[in-house]
């Protein structure tokens, strides 16, 4: 009996069979998990990548639950034509803090990496709420209900801690100010712990006119959108291949930064 | 239940084929034990070469950069400075501080200064400003010759480098006060204000609101706008009396802004766009229709009409 029909045993003995399965479908396991135990020497440190704040992170869910994936990618990918369009290409370690990160690969409309600041407050705002009326020949469905929608505070600590689970380096100052934090970012005259503010979030604007309106959803979606791709500075980043031998502890110890 | 039963270990030929049986058997039937095609093996074969080759000399492993050390980063990075190394002849010229009428008067670079304003215009200021340069309320004209912070390609240049009301510490600012929201005018004086500013570029039949307005626009407006309405490009105030309106000319319009007051923003580009593309697009835009000389020029053109009147 040649080698090549030895299978004959496994196929009549049900035990083998199930052995020798497990063992072939965990070679194929072993070479897809194994490299996902190295992948954090391949993100290069950066500085500047902080979490979301708390109005950001709550337009990244409405950013999501709008589905505006299914049309905008965030991804500039390392192409001549991509980067003198959009900017920098993307590094791994903007979307380090994105769980889950929003690349996308679908583009029926621009690429959203680094839209941030591209666009004003106001031009969001109305582009959002009936697109054609600013970009004429646009496919964009409107999103007008969004300004009507007063925005969910009560849940966004929690959310927080969620993220805090999968990784994201929030810090208990962070998580208990949450509330008061977002509607001091969105303008609220009613939040007053500046320090504080700029002691948790250092950095991050606050606008200088408050405002009495409601917080709407589309405030925190325009928040998220203009911090998009503007957290690295790229005047001062310098392009670095990833060391393997001391990266690895780098991150780990540089998460908590920002 | 399986077939087990029926498979021998010894091999079987089929008479009407010559072809071994694989000795499996249902109902009687058979199962011929053809070989693959050979061309199939081959190209399978070949595909598993080809992917232990590509680990080894392309990127595969984390920490590995495989023998041909190829990086997309490289490449772009290469891609670019090839671009630009075809554009910097031109585009170096252009950062060299040069008048508009030296770009004017050459017309290669004006050629090519046009066509790379235009093609910045499009990506990144056609968004708001829309194609052509056309406006949409709010979001001034710039194919016209109405500017707010002034027209000339020295004003151009800033307004896009440290845009308006941004973040850049350099931007140009100025704040118009919502005079309805931050209760600083009742609303029957926003109603006549509104009449009183619309009166300034066309004929309204409303004497009694006007003259009840004039004393509060002296008192409250003219400080940027001036006393007779003509603006103040240092404020980036608009000039009340050209019938060119930013956010509309009804009076509706009109009093919505004066209640509201918002305040257009801009961002800078000087973070975004290298200097030789900001270059190009004031260029483009000083182009769209209403450019304005340099001040230097103006003055020149003044001194020598004075002198040729006399």
């Amino acid at each position: 009996m040649s080698i090549m029909n030895r299978h004959k045993f496994l196929e009549k003995n049900s035990g083998p069979l199930v052995a020798a399965i497990l063992v072939v479908v965990s070679i194929g396991g072993l070479i897809e998990i194994a490299p996902l135990f190295y992948v954090e020497n391949t993100i290069e440190k950066v500085e500047g990548v902080r979490p979301y704040t708390p109005l950001e992170l709550a337009g990244r869910d409405i950013y999501i639950r709008e589905g505006c994936y299914s049309c905008h990618s965030q991804m500039v990918r390392p192409l001549r034509d991509e980067v003198e369009r959009y900017g920098h290409y993307s590094l791994a370690a903007e979307s380090m803090y994105d769980h889950p990160f929003q690349w996308g690969s679908k583009r029926t409309g621009p690429d959203l990496a680094r839209v941030g600041g591209k666009y004003s407050d106001d031009w969001h705002r109305q582009h959002l709420i009936d697109p054609r009326s600013l970009v004429p020949g646009s496919v964009m469905p409107p999103y007008a209900f969004l300004d009507g929608e007063e925005l969910d505070i009560e849940r966004i600590a929690d959310k927080m801690k969620t993220n805090r689970k999968v990784g994201v380096p929030y810090t208990d100052e962070q998580i208990e100010s949450a509330a008061h934090d977002l509607r001091m970012q969105a303008g609220s005259p009613y939040a007053e712990d500046y320090s504080g503010f700029e002691e948790r979030w250092g950095g991050v604007a606050i606008p200088d006119i408050p405002t009495n309106k409601t917080i709407t959803e589309m405030d925190a979606l325009i928040a998220y959108l203009q911090v998009l791709g503007t957290m690295v500075d790229f005047s001062t980043f310098e392009i670095d291949a990833p060391d393997p031998d001391d990266l690895s502890a780098e991150i780990q110890t540089d998460g908590t930064e920002g | 239940m399986t077939n087990n039963d029926h498979q021998t270990d010894k091999t079987e030929v089929d008479g009407h084929t010559g072809v071994e049986t694989t000795g499996h058997e249902w109902d009687g039937i058979k199962e011929l034990n053809n070989p693959l095609p050979r061309w199939w093996l081959i190209v399978f074969y070949a595909t598993i070469a080809w992917a232990v080759a590509y680990c080894i000399f392309m990127p595969s492993f984390p920490g590995f950069p495989g023998l041909r050390k190829y990086s997309d980063r490289d490449k772009v990075a290469e891609e670019i400075a090839l671009a630009s190394n075809e554009r910097s002849e031109l585009a170096n010229r252009l950062l060299s501080d040069l008048s508009l009428e030296a770009i004017e008067q050459d017309p290669e670079l004006f050629q090519f200064v046009m066509a790379a304003g235009k093609s910045a215009f499009g990506d990144n200021c056609a968004t708001c400003h829309g194609v052509g340069g056309r406006g949409f309320s709010g979001y001034p004209s710039l194919a016209d010759d109405v500017w707010l912070w002034g027209g000339t390609l020295e004003d151009i240049k800033y307004t896009i480098t440290h845009g308006i009301r941004s973040h850049s510490e350099q931007t140009r600012f100025s704040s118009m006060p919502a005079y309805g929201e931050q209760k600083i005018l009742s609303p029957r004086d926003i109603d006549n204000l509104a009449v009183y500013v619309k009166s300034l570029s066309e004929d309204v039949d409303n004497p009694e609101a006007i003259e009840a307005a004039r004393p509060i626009f002296e008192a409250q407006c003219a400080t940027c706008h001036g006393k007779d309405g003509r603006g103040n490009r240092e404020f980036g105030a608009p000039n009340l009396t050209d019938a060119e309106w930013l956010y509309g000319g009804d009076l509706r319009s009109i009093r919505a802004q004066i209640h509201s007051g918002r305040n257009g923003v801009m961002p800078a580009w000087g973070d975004r766009l290298d200097d030789a593309t900001i270059t190009a697009l004031a260029v483009y835009v000083h182009a769209l229709g209403g450019g304005e000389q340099d001040y230097a020029r103006i003055d020149d053109q003044e001194t020598e009409d004075a002198a040729g009147g006399k």
